[in-house]
Order: structure tokens, then sequence, then C-alpha cells
């Protein structure tokens, strides 16, 4: 092979810029799984207490989500969002920093699938647990709180990992607003050391590391829920 | 073997009169079109087991359903001791914690038993004396003990609810009614879903607590136990009770005739014969 790899130039020099691209990709990813995790236990209740004032604009919220690609979503948090606040906050004090616009786009695409998630878990509980509390009496939240959801997180666990590994991989889009995430990472060392082959590797090694356990951790938890 | 129930029978306004522990009058409840049940009255005093017979879909389940308000009626009135619910008036009814407190005082027992699945037996006859009566872990586990001992389930406690027999799930289930102390017992089909086999060991516990004196709303297909256990018979057709009595009136000398093709099934295809054994 005629190419000649050399690892060392991309690191060297650089170990700072490495380091704190991947604690801002490991920071967003766990800030909006953690951030969509809870929207969509909240969400998720909403749609199931069966109050169509409620689940309406959630569904409004989670079709919206889950029928526009993750890369748009980013640029209109990120670009669109901004003006559209300066147009209806009158003054235009409402300053909302780049980091935050995108990492709100982030976190609620996320939600909408949490959302999803939380509600196929407690509604794949068998009916027959939910009438057995409620006649040894029990209120909906003691319902709840103690026979369906030990039961349903059980099941909403795995799909919750994957949408997780899905997640942390949407992350990258955020390299197209300039969050210096791993990504952006290796363009700005690219641009620096002309090494796009050593770099894109390194940066696609790099996610592989970290999701590779991950994945096989949700595997064998879908394995464990089946029995 | 005592029933450790404060209510029946002894104490409450129902005791020693001939005024009855829960009276149904022109109770109703529709799903959409359907009219499930069409104003059925009955009373039970304590200490009585009433069966409930029926064909198929004639609304025996929706009737026990509609009693601890599983099912909300559309119509009607329930009394049960000194509470009385008007569902014409959803002001009178009992809401949230309220209406849950409220159906506690009935226990229920299922076809499919309804054992919670991620619970051992005796964590399921726990669960409600813990949770909804506020009870002591250590006193309801010994209480949890005391009845998984009484149903024939000792050194069973530890067990998931897979591993145990539908029979054995059954009686479990039938621990976990027992453990709220409830005023009456509502069996709903309870032996349906049950290996033949199996058959026995739930109702002879069911037999047990009758003669102990339970006040229990039995529905099933079991005509020997109607015939041996039940005080009164109720017959159900189309969402209405077409025939009442003790089991020799209903079931030996129906005068209603859909009654008669009802109990002529059972006639013509059982091995026992209700009419002749029960009389
Ligand atoms: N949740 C429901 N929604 C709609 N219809 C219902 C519902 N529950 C019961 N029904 C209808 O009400 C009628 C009475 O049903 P119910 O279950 O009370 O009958 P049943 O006498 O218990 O029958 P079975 O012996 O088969 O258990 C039936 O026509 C049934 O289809
Ligand atoms: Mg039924």
């Amino acid at each position: 092979m005629g190419y000649k790899w050399d690892f060392y130039m991309i690191f060297a020099g650089y170990e700072w810029w490495w380091l704190k691209g991947l604690g801002i990709t490991v920071a967003y990813a766990s800030a909006t799984v953690g951030g969509g995790l809870l929207i969509g236990v909240v969400c998720g209740m909403g749609l199931l207490a069966n109050r169509w004032w409620l689940s309406g604009p959630i569904h409004v919220y989670v079709e919206t989500f889950r029928c526009t690609p993750v890369l748009v979503q980013i640029v209109w948090f990120y670009f669109a969002l901004p003006i559209l606040l300066n147009a209806v906050v009158p003054g235009g004090g409402l300053e909302l920093p780049a980091w935050l616009a995108a990492g709100i786009g982030l976190t609620l695409y996320m939600g909408c699938f949490a959302t999803e998630i939380f509600r196929g878990g407690i509604i794949s509980i068998d009916k027959g647990q939910w009438q057995a509390a409620r006649a040894i009496g029990m209120t909906y939240a003691e319902m709840m709180w103690h026979i369906v959801l030990p039961q349903a997180v059980r099941r909403m666990v795995p799909p919750f990992v994957n949408q997780s590994v899905i997640q942390f991989k949407n992350t990258a889009l955020l390299y197209v607003v300039a969050v210096p995430d791993l990504m952006y990472t290796g363009y700005l060392v690219v641009a620096d050391t002309y090494r796009p082959l050593e770099v894109y590797s390194a940066v696609a090694i790099a996610y592989f590391v970290i999701l590779y356990p991950l994945t096989q951790w949700g595997k064998r938890l879908e394995a464990r829920s089946d029995r | 073997m005592t029933v450790d129930n404060p209510r029946t029978p002894g104490a409450g306004a129902a005791a020693g009169t001939d005024h009855p522990m829960l009276a149904v009058r022109d109770l109703c409840k529709s799903y959409g079109d359907v009219e499930a049940v069409r104003g059925v009255s009955f009373d039970v005093r304590a200490g009585e087991v009433v069966v409930i017979i029926g064909p198929s879909g004639c609304g025996k389940s929706t009737t026990l359903r509609c009693l601890n308000l599983l099912e909300e009626p559309n119509r009607g009135t329930l009394r049960l001791d000194d509470r009385e619910l008007d569902f014409s008036n959803r002001r009178t009814l009992p809401a949230g914690r309220d209406l849950a407190r409220f159906r506690a005082r009935f226990g229920m027992v299922f076809q499919q038993f309804d054992l919670f699945a991620h619970k051992t037996a005796i964590e399921n006859v726990m669960i409600g004396q813990v949770v909804v009566k506020k009870i002591r872990p250590e006193r309801a586990q010994a209480a949890a003990r005391d009845l998984l001992r009484r149903v024939g389930l000792e050194g069973m406690d530890d067990r998931r609810p897979r591993e145990l027999s539908g029979g054995q799930q059954q009686r479990v289930a039938i621990a976990r009614a027992l453990a709220m102390s409830p005023e009456v017992l509502l069996f709903d089909e309870v032996t349906s879903a049950l290996d033949p086999e199996l058959v026995g060991e739930v109702l002879e516990v069911m037999q047990d607590l009758a003669r102990e004196g339970a006040t229990m709303v039995v529905v099933t297909h079991e005509m020997s136990f109607a015939r041996d256990v039940a005080d009164r018979v109720l017959f159900m057709d189309q969402g209405q009770l077409v025939e009442e009595g003790t089991a020799a009136e209903v079931m030996v000398n129906p005068r209603n005739p859909r009654t008669r093709t009802f109990l002529a099934r059972y006639h013509r295809g059982a091995q026992e014969d209700p009419g002749q054994g029960g009389a």
C-alpha cells in the first residue's frame, strides 16, 4: 500500500482538542438522553391519562419530531428559532445560545421516541394486572408505582438503550452548527493536518469503542426480558 | 380456621337482622349500544353464599364488576352495609382514593388468577395490606403466611406465579383477596381456566370459606358447587335476573323456560346430574 499512515501526527499537540471533543459528545449524548427520558415519562403519562386536551398536543409533538429529519430539526433550532423568538418577544432581548438551541432540538427528538417507549411499555402490561391492583383497593398512583411500572420498566429498558445508541450517534450532526463535538473536532484537525484518513478513521473508531459495548449490553437486556 | 373479618358476620349494621349486607337495585350497565346488565336487583345477607349462573355473555361478569365498581354502572343503587351509592347521581359516588378504598371492602378473584407477575406468592398476599391498609410489613408477612397455609400452600411463600400450577395460583389469588379482610367476596368463574384435575382444590377452599361464614357472590359453571354450597342461586339471561331461589328451587324445579333450557344442557352433557343429586 502506497499510503503511509501517521496517527502520531493527528494526536500530538491535539490531545486537548480530542479530549474536549469527546467530552462534549458524551455530555450532549447524556444530557439529551436524560432530558428525553424526562420528556418521555411526562408525555407518556399524559398520553395514558386519556384526556384529549393533553394527548392532542402530545401527539402533535411526537409526530412532528418523528416525521422530520433530525438534521433539519437541529438546523431549525439553531438558525430559525432565534429569529422566531426575536420576532415574538418584543424588543428582541431574548438570546438563545447556539449550544443550547442545538441541544434543545436533540432533546426533543429523543423525547418523542422516549414517549412512545414509555407508553408502549405501560400498555404492554396485561390488563389483568391493572384490575387485580384496583380490586385490592389501590389508587391509580399506587397501582402504577407498585404493580405496573416495575414490570413495564423492565420492558422499556432494551428499546431505550437502543434509542440512546442512536441518539449518541446523532450528536455527530451537531458539527453542522459548529458545536465542537468529536466530529467537529475531527473536521478542525483535518483542516490543520490534512490527514482526513487518519482523523475520520479515529473518529469512527472512537464512536465504535463507546457504542459497541452499549449495544451488546442492550442485547443482553433484551434476551433477559424475554424470559 | 376462622375468617378474620371484623364485619361478617357479627359486627356491623347488617348482622343478626334481616337487613341485607349488600343490596342492589335496578343495576344497569351498557357498553355503547350493548346493554350488558339491564335492571338487576338482589340482596346478599351476611354470611350468605349467592351463586349466579347463566349462559355466556348474559352479564354475570359485568354484574360482579359493577359491585366493586371496576365498572361504573349507568343507573341503579348499591348499598354495602352502611354505605349507599346512587349511580344516577354522580355526586354521591366516591372518587379517587375514596373509591379505591370502597372497592377494597370487596375481595375479588378472577378467572385468569392475575397474580402480580413480578412478586412472589407471599408478596402477592402482602402488598395490599402494606400499600392499601398501611400495615407494617412484618405483620403483613405473618398474616400472609397464615393465609397461604390456610389455602394449603405452606412452604410456597417464595415461588413466583409462573412457578405455580393454575390451581396453586388461584389459591394464592384467594389468599390475596382475603388479606384485605373484605366484607364480601366476589368470584368470577375462578375454576374455568383450570385443568379439570385442579378444579377440586380451589372449590374446596371456597367451600371452607363458605362454611366459616364468609359472604360470597360466586359466578360459576360448576353446577355441583351451586348445588352443594349456594344458599341462593340467581339465574341471569340477556342482562336480566330471570329466576331466583334456593339451589333446589332453581336447579331442580326451574319455573322459567329459559332456566330450563340452560340447565338441560348440563343435564345432558354432565357426568353428574344436578337435577337429582341436589335435592
Ligand atoms: N368492556 C366491554 N366492552 C364492550 N362490551 C362488553 C364489555 N364487557 C362485556 N361486554 C359485553 O357485555 C355483555 C355481557 O358480558 P359479560 O362478560 O358480563 O358476560 P358473562 O355472563 O360474564 O359471560 P361469560 O360467561 O362468557 O363470562 C356481552 O355481550 C359482552 O360482549
Ligand atoms: Mg364472565
